[in-house]
């Protein structure tokens, strides 16, 4: 029998509003230990906002606990067991890196050292350098380093490699899956990048409107979701088996289809009708986000 | 992982491995520290107006033994106004100094923090606002009083040294101007006049400002004294009077009431100054100043929980 993982955030009808612009929506969300989760959604959709709330840097309605605690009045507290890149560049300009291995390893009982110049030792940052002299990438390598010799159980990215290369993109997920993450550990990342994490990723959930829309594991998303490049002759056949979203592609038409809505024989049919793939994040995000648009335009009317 | 929501896990608490702790005045510490690093005004500009006050004694000492005999030709009460006007004067100009720096630093805490965005590196931190915010409030309340001291003395006694061997020089006796002086009385009076003037007296003040600082999303020192002019405008425009512009005043200069001391000197350091810590301590003014300025770091930790970058 195998120990049932522990609940890191527990989100319920979580409710945020900036004046009259409404930004989280009655939000539930669940997640678990030892998950890699990418939330993921268009602007404005709450990301954000979730994330804030999760961190206790905004007050929202509703319940919410982070590792057992409420964010909003526990913050410095909770903020032993949690670390957070929120968005880019938000280390001090004026910080020496000496100074920032300093007050880290002073305020925070977490805090490892001799890891962090490990990390540091790896890069062309030196102790001396102040922030300010630093390239964006650095800066980044520098949070990084400062990030992963903290032993949190949960660590949330905002957009963490907003506005970096590909290369320093590439090595910051990297350097977290082979020198940070394991199975004590979760991680929540919302990125545009998506392409990127989604090797990354044990979970993904699509927010929209201040809600969550889309929530599966990458298993699940394997499993379940099926992408199929139908020859031109057989579309028609194709679409009446109700495909989640058709798109087209240099002329030719691909139809993701949703196996739980399929029985034997449709199945069966797929394969004959064309090349089959598991889609990508991108294309099931673009297939839910289009119904949800068009949902939404129906209802209007 | 779903966003069916199972039972909440009432025991988590139990389950989180114990806590690591580290000790509240260490983050403290820290956090000064933190501020020091961020501000180096603090002690740069105190310590480059003392360099330009040696100087300007220096080149004073030309005449400095001229000056000791007219002084000493005075009458005993005003010899040491006499002697002691250099060692006055740049008390005077060094706690102006002072003074300066803790506005400018007030205005600027917790208001930079949120334009360079920052403030979301500190808050992914364990410190809590309460420590943030009374690690800035003791800069100008502690720190900058207790520098203030250390730069005042160190630059006096060179002075006075200078002073010293410059009068040996030309035949005069040096021990003259040390008992003139009363050194160690005159640093106990400085300290005093700074803890008491400098610090307790205008708390209301800086923790006004810190407030604005962290509430002003621009323009921190407009929001800061706009409502005191409005308040006092009002005053006077309704009533006739402008009690509310003395009482700010008052406090803004770190003119403590004539409760702290009295003495007919240009700074309360000379020897007839008589101090009245009693009278100080028991001064309504002083309490209700206090109850204020704590008010004012209240509203500031609760207003920095909800801070956001600008």
């Amino acid at each position: 029998m195998t120990v049932p993982a522990r609940t890191i955030i527990e989100a319920r009808g979580l409710r945020k509003a900036f004046g009259p612009t409404i930004a989280l929506d009655g939000l539930d969300l669940q997640v678990e230990e030892g998950r890699i989760l990418g939330l993921i959604g268009p602007n404005g959709a709450g990301k954000s906002t979730a994330l804030n709330a999760i961190l206790g840097l905004t007050p929202y309605q509703g319940e919410l606990r982070v590792l057992g605690r409420d964010p909003w009045i526990e913050r410095d507290q909770l903020m032993r067991d949690v670390s957070f890149i929120s968005d880019v560049a938000v280390l001090p300009r004026w910080i020496k890196v000496s100074q920032v291995l300093d007050y880290v390893a002073g305020v925070h009982p977490r805090f490892d050292r001799a890891k962090a110049e490990g990390f540091l030792a790896k890069t062309t940052i030196r102790h001396g350098n102040k922030v300010r002299e630093l390239s964006k990438g650095m800066v980044v390598q520098l949070h990084l380093a400062l990030v992963m010799a903290i032993d949190a159980k949960l660590l949330v990215l905002d957009e963490p490699t907003l506005g970096l290369d590909i290369l320093y993109r590439k090595q910051f997920y990297d350097c977290l899956l082979n020198d940070y993450f394991d199975r004590s550990r979760t991680i929540v990342v919302t990125t545009h990048q998506v392409e990127e994490i989604q090797d990354v990723l044990t979970d993904v959930m699509f927010i929209n409107r201040g809600r969550i829309v889309f929530a599966c594991s990458m298993e699940e998303v394997e499993s379940r979701y099926l992408e199929v490049m139908v020859h031109p002759e057989q579309v028609a056949a194709a679409r009446a088996l109700k495909p989640i979203h058709e798109r087209q592609v240099l002329g030719r038409s691909i139809l993701l289809f949703d196996l739980m809505t399929l029985d034997k024989v449709d199945r069966q049919q797929l394969a004959a009708f064309g090349d089959v793939r598991t889609p990508s994040i991108v294309d099931l995000f673009v297939a839910v986000m289009g119904n949800q648009a068009s949902q939404a335009q129906g209802g209007a009317r | 992982m779903s966003t069916q929501s199972n039972a909440m896990p009432e025991s988590f608490e139990a389950q989180v491995i114990a806590p690591a702790v580290i000790p509240a005045t260490r983050r403290m510490y820290w956090s000064v520290r933190r501020e020091l690093w961020e501000n180096r005004s603090i002690y740069v500009a105190p310590l480059a107006v003392a360099g330009v006050i040696l100087f300007g004694f220096l080149i004073s000492t030309i005449g400095l033994p001229h000056k000791m005999r007219a002084a000493l030709a005075l009458d005993p009460e005003k010899q040491h106004a006499a002697i002691a006007m250099p060692y006055d004067f740049a008390a005077a100009l060094l706690m102006a100094t002072a003074i300066l720096v803790s506005v400018f630093y007030c205005l600027d805490a917790l208001h930079g923090e949120r334009r360079d965005r920052s403030i979301l590196f500190w808050k992914s931190l364990p410190v809590s606002d309460l420590t943030t915010v009374l690690s800035k409030a003791s800069i100008p309340l502690i720190i900058l009083p207790l520098l203030t001291f250390v730069i005042t003395v160190s630059t006096q006694l060179i002075m006075a040294l200078l002073g010293s061997a410059v009068l040996a020089a030309s035949g005069l006796s040096a021990s003259a101007l040390w008992t003139r002086l009363s050194f160690l009385q005159m640093s106990l009076l400085l300290l005093y006049h700074l803890l008491t003037s400098h610090a307790l007296w205008p708390a209301p003040v800086y923790c006004w400002l810190l407030l604005v600082s962290g509430w002003a999303r621009r323009a921190a020192f407009l929001w800061a004294a706009l409502p005191l002019l409005a308040i006092a405008g009002v005053e006077k425009m309704v009533f006739h009077t402008s009690r509310f512009a003395r009482l700010v005043g008052s406090h803004i200069i770190g003119d403590a009431p004539a409760a702290a001391f009295t003495g007919p000197d240009m700074l309360p350091t000379g020897p007839m100054t008589h101090i009245t810590p009693g009278e100080f301590l028991s001064s309504p003014g002083l309490w209700i100043g206090l109850a204020i300025a704590a008010a004012f770091l209240a509203a500031a930790v609760r207003l920095r929980r909800y801070r956001e970058p600008i």
